[in-house]
Order: C-alpha cells, then sequence, then structure tokens
C-alpha cells in the first residue's frame, strides 16, 4: 500500500492560500506600522502642546519669582537700606507674590554689621494663613555661607535655582530658592556683599503637574537639573530617588540616555520600558510607555509626559483584532471555496485516475465516467477514451492474430510431426542385418523443412538411399521436401537405376511447378554382397569417402537441379565399395553453419570430423559432427536445415 | 548561638552617635544593633540619629552619648586640644576623599588641576592641601558646602568627594564615569583613615568591659553587614526613611560596597578595629605641619585596641 499522495486540490487550495495569507499579512502589517505612526505622531503633538503648555504655566511663575529678588538686589547697590528698609522689602515682596514662601536678604560675613558674621533676615509664611513668621538665619549648626542658595550665585557671579530641597526648619514643604546677588563697591572694586532669594514652595508645582491628566492615564513627572524627581505620581520617587538611581537600580541604559538628554535642556519624544517610571509600578504591569519631556530653561528642570504605550495603541489594537478576526474568516470562507472549486476540478480527475488505473490492469471495457465539460479535463477524458478504443481494438487484433499465430504454430509442430515421421527414424533401422550401418539425422531451421532424406532395402540385397535440399525454406519447402520423396520413393521401388528415377521425378516435378520451386537430390543404390554402388546426383554437393583413414570427394557426374527443365537428363556413377568404407552424404546446411562472425563451418573442418569420428562407426559418426557444427555456432540461429547421412559397409561376412 | 549574659547581669544601657545622618557608612552598627549583637553581649543599646546639626564630636564632650565614631584627624585634633577622648577601635583603614574633576575642563592628569576653580569642604582640606603641595599645584579653592551642584553646574572644575557618597551622587547625576577623573588621595600617599570608635578615657576607666563589649560588637555587626548585603540594606534602609532622607536604596548599595574597600583594603589584612601605629604618625605629623595642633598625643595614650587586648 503506498501512501496516500497529497492531493492536488489541497496543494492548490494551499499555495493560493498561503499567497492571499502573505498579501493579507503584508497589508496588514503595512496599514498597522502606518496606524502606529499616526497615532504616535498625534500623541507626540498632543504631548508636546501639554507639556509646553505646562511649561510655560510653570515659567509664568518662575519668572514671577525671580522679579523680586532682581530688583531688590538692584536697590540694594544704589541704596544704602536700614534693617527696617530691609524687612519692609522682603514683607513687600512676599505679599505682593503669593507663590514666593519666603525670602532673605543674606550678607558676607561682617558686611551689614562689623559685629555680626551671619547677617540674614528671612521672612516666611505662616502655615494655614497665619501671619508672616520672621527670624534671622545664620548660626554655627546653619551656616548659610555653605549653602547651596548662597554659594551658587556668590562663586558663578549670577543669579541662580538651587536644587529643590525639604525644608526642615521652614513650612516642612519641597521648596527650591531662587537667590540674585548683589555687590558693593569698596575701595574702587566691586565685590560680592550677598544674595537676595525667594524661597518657591513646589506644593503648587506637583499639584499642577499631579493635575496632568493624558489620554486616560497618561501622567506627568519633573526632574530637576540634577535628574532628581521633584514631582511623581509615586511620592516614594520624589526627592529619595533620581531617574538615574532608578536606571541604574533597574539596569536600564536606555532610561539613563534619556536622563542625561532631559537634565541637558533637551527636549524629545521616547519609548521607554520601565517598571519604576512606567504607567504602573509593579511586576506583571505593562511597562512600556511613551515619554514627551521638555526643559524648564529658568530652572534647568525638565518636564515629561509619560502615556502607557497599551493604552495608546488600544484602539489600533482592537481595530487590528477585528482587521485580523474578519481576514482570518475571509481566508476560512475562501479556503472553503478554494477547496470546492479545486474538488469540482479534480474530481473527474480523480475518476478519470480510477478509471485509468482500471483499465492499466487490463480491464478495457471500463467505462470512463462521463464529462459534460468543454475544458482540458474534458479533452484529457476524449483523449483517454480514444486511447481506450485504439487499445481495445489492438488488443483484440491481437489476440486474433496471436490466435492466428498459434493455430499456425500448432499445425507447423503437426506438420513437423508428420514430416519427420516421413523420415525413417528407428535406428538401428536393419538390425538383423550387419553388413553395413546406416544413421541419418535432419534438423530443420524452422519447424519444417526442406531437406530430405531416406533409405529402405529394395530387395535382400540392395539399400537404396537418398539426400536432398530443396531450393526453399518452410512450409512451401516442406511440401515440396514431401512431394519429391514420395515421388522417388515411389520410383525407386521399381528397381530401376539411380539416374531414370531422376529423370522420372524430375518430369514429374516440372509438370505445374508454379512456384518455380527446385530440389538438389543425390540418390544411390548399394549391393550389399558385392559393395557395388550406383549414385545419380541432381546438383546436389558431392559425398564424401572415408577409406583407410583418408577422406576423398566422390566425383559425380554433373546433373541439372530437379524441377526446372523437363528434358534434363541424368547419369549414373558405378563404383565398388570395400568393406569398412564409410559413405558420408549431407546437405550445404552442414558446411555453411555459420557463427556470429560469419565464419562457415567449411569443407576442411567436416572432412576432419569425418577423419576423427568415422572409425566410431555411422551413429557415433553422425552425432560427433552435429556437435561439432553446434560448437561451431555456439548458440547462432540456424540458417539452413541440417542434414547428415553415413553409411557404412561392412561386406558381406562368409 | 552564644550564650545570653548571666542572669545576675543588669543589661548596661549606652548610647551611640554617628558623626552623620543614617547611611551604609555606619551600616556595621545598625546590623549589630538590628541583630541583637549588643544586646547578646549585654549592652542595652540606644543608636541616635547623627546629622549636621548634631556634632558627634561635641555630644561627646558634654557627655550626652558613650559612644561616638569620628574621623581619625578630628580625634587627634580634639585629642592634642585639650578633650580626653580614645580610640577604641579603628574602623575604616583607608581614606575615602577624593577628587573629582571634569574631563571636559581639560583635565587628565594630576598638573592639569593647576590654575583650576576646586571646591573642598572646610572641614576636610588638610588631605587636598597635602596633594596640591605634593604637586605642586596652585588652585583656586572655593568652598564647597552639602551638596555638589556647584561642580555639577560648572561652577568648580574639580570639587571634594567621598567615593562612597558624592563621586556616586554625581554619577546619578547623570554624569558618566568616562567624563570624569577621580584623584584618590589614598593612591597618591596621602592616605587618612576614616572613621573610628571613641569614647571618653573615663568612661573607659569606669566600665572597661561595656567598652570592649560595645567594640566586639560592632566589629561583628560589620563583619555580618558586608557578609549580608541585602539584609544589612533593609535595615539602613529602616534608618533613612526614618530620618526621611533624600537618599534611595541604589546609592546606599553603592555606599555599602564601598565601605568593604576601606574597612578591609584589599591586599592589607589590618585586624578590624586596630591603629596602625604608623598611619597614625603620618596623619598627626599633617596636622602638626598644618598647624591644626601643636602637639603630638603619644600613639599609646591615643589608641586602645580593645578588639585585640589581651
Amino acid at each position: 500500500m503506498r501512501a496516500k499522495p497529497r492531493g492536488l486540490a489541497l496543494r492548490l487550495a494551499l499555495s493560493i492560500l498561503a499567497s492571499a495569507c502573505a498579501i493579507f499579512l503584508a497589508v496588514f502589517a503595512y496599514t498597522y506600522r502606518e496606524s502606529e505612526r499616526t497615532v504616535l505622531r498625534n500623541v507626540e503633538e498632543g504631548a508636546r502642546n501639554l507639556t509646553l503648555a505646562t511649561v510655560y504655566r510653570m515659567e509664568t511663575v518662575m519668572a514671577g519669582a525671580e522679579k523680586l529678588p532682581a530688583y531688590v538686589a538692584r536697590r540694594l547697590e544704589t541704596t544704602e537700606l536700614s534693617q527696617a528698609d530691609l524687612q519692609a522689602q522682603i514683607v513687600d515682596a512676599l505679599e505682593t507674590n503669593q507663590q514666593v514662601f519666603g525670602s532673605t536678604i543674606a550678607f558676607e560675613p561682617y558686611a551689614a554689621n562689623p559685629e555680626q558674621r551671619y547677617y540674614a533676615p528671612y521672612c516666611c509664611r505662616g502655615q494655614d494663613g497665619q501671619p508672616l513668621a520672621f527670624n534671622y538665619l545664620g548660626s554655627e549648626t546653619y551656616n548659610y555661607f555653605h549653602m547651596d542658595w548662597y554659594l551658587l550665585p556668590k562663586v558663578m557671579g549670577r543669579p541662580s535655582w538651587s536644587e529643590p530641597y525639604f525644608d526642615e526648619n521652614g513650612g516642612k514643604v519641597v521648596m527650591t530658592t531662587y537667590s540674585h546677588p548683589f555687590y558693593k563697591v569698596a575701595d574702587g572694586a566691586r565685590a560680592f556683599a550677598g544674595v537676595v532669594t525667594a524661597d518657591l514652595s513646589l506644593q503648587w508645582l506637583r499639584e499642577l503637574v499631579s493635575s496632568i491628566s493624558f489620554n486616560r492615564s497618561g501622567h506627568a513627572f519633573l526632574v530637576s537639573q540634577a535628574g532628581v524627581f521633584i514631582t511623581h505620581p509615586n511620592e516614594q520617587l520624589v526627592m529619595r530617588e533620581s531617574i538615574f538611581s532608578v536606571a541604574e537600580a533597574t539596569g536600564d541604559k536606555d532610561l539613563r540616555a534619556v536622563g542625561r538628554s532631559m537634565i541637558a535642556g533637551g527636549s524629545g519624544f521616547t519609548r521607554i520600558s520601565n517598571p519604576v517610571l512606567g504607567p504602573a509600578s509593579g511586576p506583571g504591569l505593562p511597562k512600556d510607555a511613551w515619554l514627551y519631556y521638555a526643559p524648564l530653561q529658568s530652572t534647568g528642570w525638565s518636564l515629561g509626559v509619560l502615556v502607557p504605550e497599551a493604552e495608546l495603541f488600544a484602539d489600533l489594537q482592537s481595530l487590528s483584532r477585528k482587521a485580523l478576526i474578519m481576514g482570518g474568516a475571509g481566508l476560512a470562507l475562501m479556503l472553503f471555496v478554494l477547496a470546492a472549486i479545486s474538488k469540482a476540478i479534480v474530481r473527474p480527475l480523480e475518476a478519470l485516475a480510477h478509471s485509468a488505473a482500471t483499465i492499466a490492469q487490463g480491464n478495457l471495457d471500463t467505462a470512463l465516467p462521463p464529462v459534460r465539460r468543454k475544458d482540458e479535463i474534458g479533452e484529457l477524458r476524449n483523449s483517454f477514451e480514444s486511447m481506450r478504443q485504439a487499445l481495445k481494438e489492438h488488443i483484440a487484433t491481437l489476440v486474433e492474430t496471436t490466435a492466428a499465430k498459434e493455430r499456425l504454430d500448432s499445425e507447423l509442430k503437426i506438420a513437423r510431426t508428420i514430416q519427420m515421421s516421413f523420415l525413417p527414424k528407428h535406428f538401428p533401422p536393419f538390425p538383423e542385418r550387419d553388413e553395413f550401418s546406416i544413421f541419418a539425422f535432419l534438423e530443420p531451421a524452422k519447424e519444417v523443412g526442406g531437406d530430405l532424406y531416406d533409405f529402405f532395402l529394395r530387395d535382400e540385397n540392395h539399400l537404396f538411399f537418398v539426400i536432398g535440399d530443396v531450393s526453399d525454406k518452410g512450409v512451401p519447402a516442406a511440401l515440396f521436401m514431401a512431394v519429391t520423396k514420395t515421388l522417388i520413393k515411389g520410383v525407386a521401388e521399381g528397381g530401376t537405376e539411380p539416374s531414370d528415377i531422376l529423370d522420372k521425378v524430375n518430369l514429374e516435378l516440372c509438370r505445374d511447378n508454379e512456384s518455380m520451386m527446385f530440389v538438389t537430390v543425390i540418390c544411390g543404390s548399394l549391393n550389399l554382397t558385392s559393395g557395388e554402388l550406383r549414385l545419380a546426383n541432381a546438383g546436389h554437393c558431392s559425398p564424401l569417402l572415408l577409406r583407410q583413414g583418408a577422406v576423398e570427394n566422390l566425383p559425380l557426374p554433373p546433373g541439372l537441379v530437379l524441377g526446372v527443365m523437363e528434358d534434363a537428363r541424368y547419369t549414373t556413377q558405378r563404383m565398388e565399395l570395400q568393406p569398412g568404407d564409410m559413405l558420408v552424404l549431407y546437405t550445404d546446411g552442414v558446411t555453411e553453419a555459420m557463427d556470429g562472425d560469419n565464419t562457415l563451418y567449411s569443407d576442411e573442418r567436416l572432412e576432419r570430423s569425418l577423419l576423427t569420428y568415422g572409425p566410431n562407426g555411422s551413429e557415433q559418426l553422425v552425432r560427433a559432427v552435429l556437435a561439432d557444427v553446434r560448437a561451431h555456432t555456439a548458440g547462432e540461429p540456424q540458417s539452413d536445415d541440417i542434414t547428415l547421412l553415413a553409411l557404412e559397409y561392412r561386406g558381406k561376412r562368409t | 548561638m552564644l550564650a545570653g549574659p548571666a542572669p545576675c547581669q543588669e543589661l548596661r544601657k549606652a548610647t551611640f552617635l554617628p558623626q552623620w545622618s543614617p547611611q551604609a557608612q555606619f551600616a556595621g552598627y545598625y546590623v549589630a544593633h538590628a541583630k541583637g549583637f549588643y544586646a547578646r553581649r549585654g549592652i542595652d543599646l540606644e543608636i541616635l540619629r547623627g546629622g549636621p546639626d548634631r556634632p558627634a564630636a561635641q555630644a561627646l564632650a558634654q557627655e550626652e552619648v558613650e559612644f561616638v565614631t569620628l574621623f581619625l584627624s578630628t580625634g587627634i585634633d580634639l585629642r592634642s586640644n585639650g578633650l580626653e577622648i580614645l580610640n577604641i577601635g579603628q574602623i575604616v583603614q583607608r581614606s575615602a576623599l577624593a577628587l573629582v574633576a571634569k574631563r571636559s575642563s581639560g583635565i587628565r592628569a594630576v598638573k592639569d588641576l593647576d590654575g583650576k576653580a576646586v571646591s573642598i569642604w572646610p572641614d576636610f582640606a588638610l588631605q587636598p592641601r597635602a596633594f596640591f603641595r605634593k604637586y605642586n599645584l596652585h588652585v583656586r579653592v572655593a568652598p564647597q558646602g552639602g551638596s555638589i551642584s556647584l561642580f555639577l553646574r560648572g561652577g568648580v572644575d574639580a570639587a571634594s568627594v567621598m567615593l562612597y557618597n558624592e563621586y556616586h551622587t554625581i554619577l546619578n547625576s547623570g554624569l558618566d564615569p568616562a567624563e570624569l577623573r577621580v584623584f584618590d588621595f589614598s593612591h597618591y600617599g596621602i592616605n587618612f583613615p576614616e572613621d573610628g570608635i571613641y569614647c571618653l578615657e573615663q568612661t573607659l576607666k569606669e566600665s572597661p568591659e561595656l567598652c570592649r563589649d560595645f567594640v566586639l560588637a560592632s566589629i561583628e555587626g560589620w563583619a555580618y553587614a558586608l557578609e549580608h548585603t541585602e539584609e544589612a540594606l533593609d535595615i539602613v534602609m529602616k534608618h533613612v526613611r526614618a530620618a526621611n532622607l533624600p537618599t534611595n536604596r541604589v546609592h546606599q548599595k553603592w555606599m555599602l560596597e564601598h565601605m568593604r574597600d576601606i574597612i578591609m583594603p584589599p591586599g592589607k589584612n589590618i585586624p578590624m578595629g586596630t591603629l596602625l601605629p604608623d598611619e597614625y604618625r603620618f596623619v598627626a605629623k599633617q596636622l602638626m605641619e598644618n598647624g591644626i595642633i601643636s602637639s603630638m598625643p603619644e600613639y599609646g595614650d591615643f589608641h586602645a585596641d580593645l578588639a585585640h587586648a589581651r
């Protein structure tokens, strides 16, 4: 049983389906990517607008806070102010700008008062609407000269915003301080004299930033110039972690790069994947998000808006899911249709194949399935049908021919049997006679042949023998041979001379010989007592005489072949046989037997064989020569009838 | 488990003040406290919260606490100036003080610091000054406060850092190690061993076992903390959170990892608690030369190696 081959229908359906699938997926992927890009562009646009708007709002507040110290510093450089004036300045500032939480004017050591190392009058808002609180900063445990808000403007010679810090002393809030340096001219040199500050509570900032909502669950965060979180939905990060510490803790090199860009004042839109910063902190939650960030120029901070990626593409993904389902359904339907079409195409083919298989097993009467179609399959079926008919006819003819041939063959076999039965076949033929021994053998090339031999005792004392070769082969030759042999036998019974026999037989054969066949014959009569031999020849090859270890050609008077000319005449030749002589008659089938190289058996080889096997008696000689001829031809098909007749004369015993 | 204190023995109360706010710099003491190493030796210890507003030297001088940690240079300075304190266990053997410079300021080698602006903590000026003298560098010194903002914003070209602390803060402010050049003073032959355990001489006289047990438990705490860093960090972070400090676990982890290098410097094999006489003399000599102290206390009068005392 062979495995069932993959059907044509299946292959066809699968290849078409695969192509359709590939096309669908390519289109789908392209569309998805383009839509993703569009979504991202829109989100970036939205996030940018939101971020920049927020940044602008912050910058407005910052700029407002920057005005006061700048103004006071300028006044300090141009006018001498008393302590009361200074305090009034600060209080005024706090009243005009509600965002400012506190303010101080901090002087260099002994700059305001030669007695005082620290001099920094500070005023800040009381909590929950309490009146303004007033005190002096600076002590051994609060050395403001080393504080950022003092040191940075002093060393850098320009106003600066401090890093946000948690104010333990003041309002227990996260603050940032804007400090503006002021200078005094002393001894003709402009020397740093102190700073004027404005503390900004970051509470409003946190409220502002946490109020940002974007795209359902997008959120914002703010980092300082050193990357520290000033605001973040996760309170645990604020002021404790920086974007870089988060990157280090999570081994997130990309986040570090983003952080570096943020604190360098860059802006951009980028994808981040971090479990801490992401939309939902915690394991097992989606952590991929898109971040838009932009700097606050005044402070060097950076505001970032984060949108969870899953949410960004949620609509797109649900759309894609539907598209995929529809595509899948379409493909399934297509598979179904394809299968149906393929089936329709292939079913007649299958039926045809099935019928062909039955026909191949020899059942030519199997009707092919009817096909009403006009397409290639219809044509195929019609060709098949023609082939079947042709085969059927051919085989019928073949059967007939074969039957005829078989009949012919069997007739030929019968003919052969009949023909062979003409010939004397019982050897030794005359076991009671010891004056001579005779042995002959005829091997037709086809079923029946045109050679003949015969011998019989005409009376007690005379042995008649004949050998002949009809000009043709096969059935006509066989019939001609039968006629010839019968005629010879009939005429020879009368005890006439061999030449007379030939005369008469020739006459008979020439009559009505329309087939223009002829026959060569040698016939003879041996006197068994005296050894006298009479021979007559009608165009046959000369007999051979083996006498005392030598072979000689018996020269016979020439005679025309029988059945050609009515007035042909024949002569009898007389000679004496001595006891021990062996007379050998043969047809040219012996000497002209060919091997594969078309080499003839030849007269010489026949003579050698006679010399070799002669002493063994007539039968042994004939058999040995035949064996030698067969050895020579070595399986080559016999082209002519082979006949050998050996007559050994022993003489009369006394 | 070791056997607990003998039943007749009362738990001895003691207080300890680290010289700075809670951080991994003191992990060993917090761990010894949390794991009950002090209690097991019969000490009912209270660890006070240190910080810039609570100078340890002052608390010790005013007998508010029994034990403090101090830098070796601070300890020598106090002793030389008449405060009768003793170093009873030197924990940190190597200085962690270094200068960090921005390569973008053109600083690749020591000589490149010449003429540059460098911020220095006024309290830790000795090593940088010795370094500048040694390499004949003329730098513009700016005072350095509690932050490294001045350095980050380019106010100075180089700043002082503790390698276990501010250096990492700089890295976590977005600067990459490749952008920085670090000059570790201990690599330039100016090594000041730092944290050691101090008590008043009188305390040792009155309760020698308490002092010895405190030092032994602290060393045990350190050994445990360096062996079990994550557990130690959990303990440190509890103290950090209680103090509401603006720091984070990653930073504390860095700090603890670097404490190992300076407590057990690779290839030195100094037993924890021992102050090497040569190291002591080197620091004292620097203090003398800079006029900080006028006389050098005898090594034997200053240090008692309680962890290894017979």
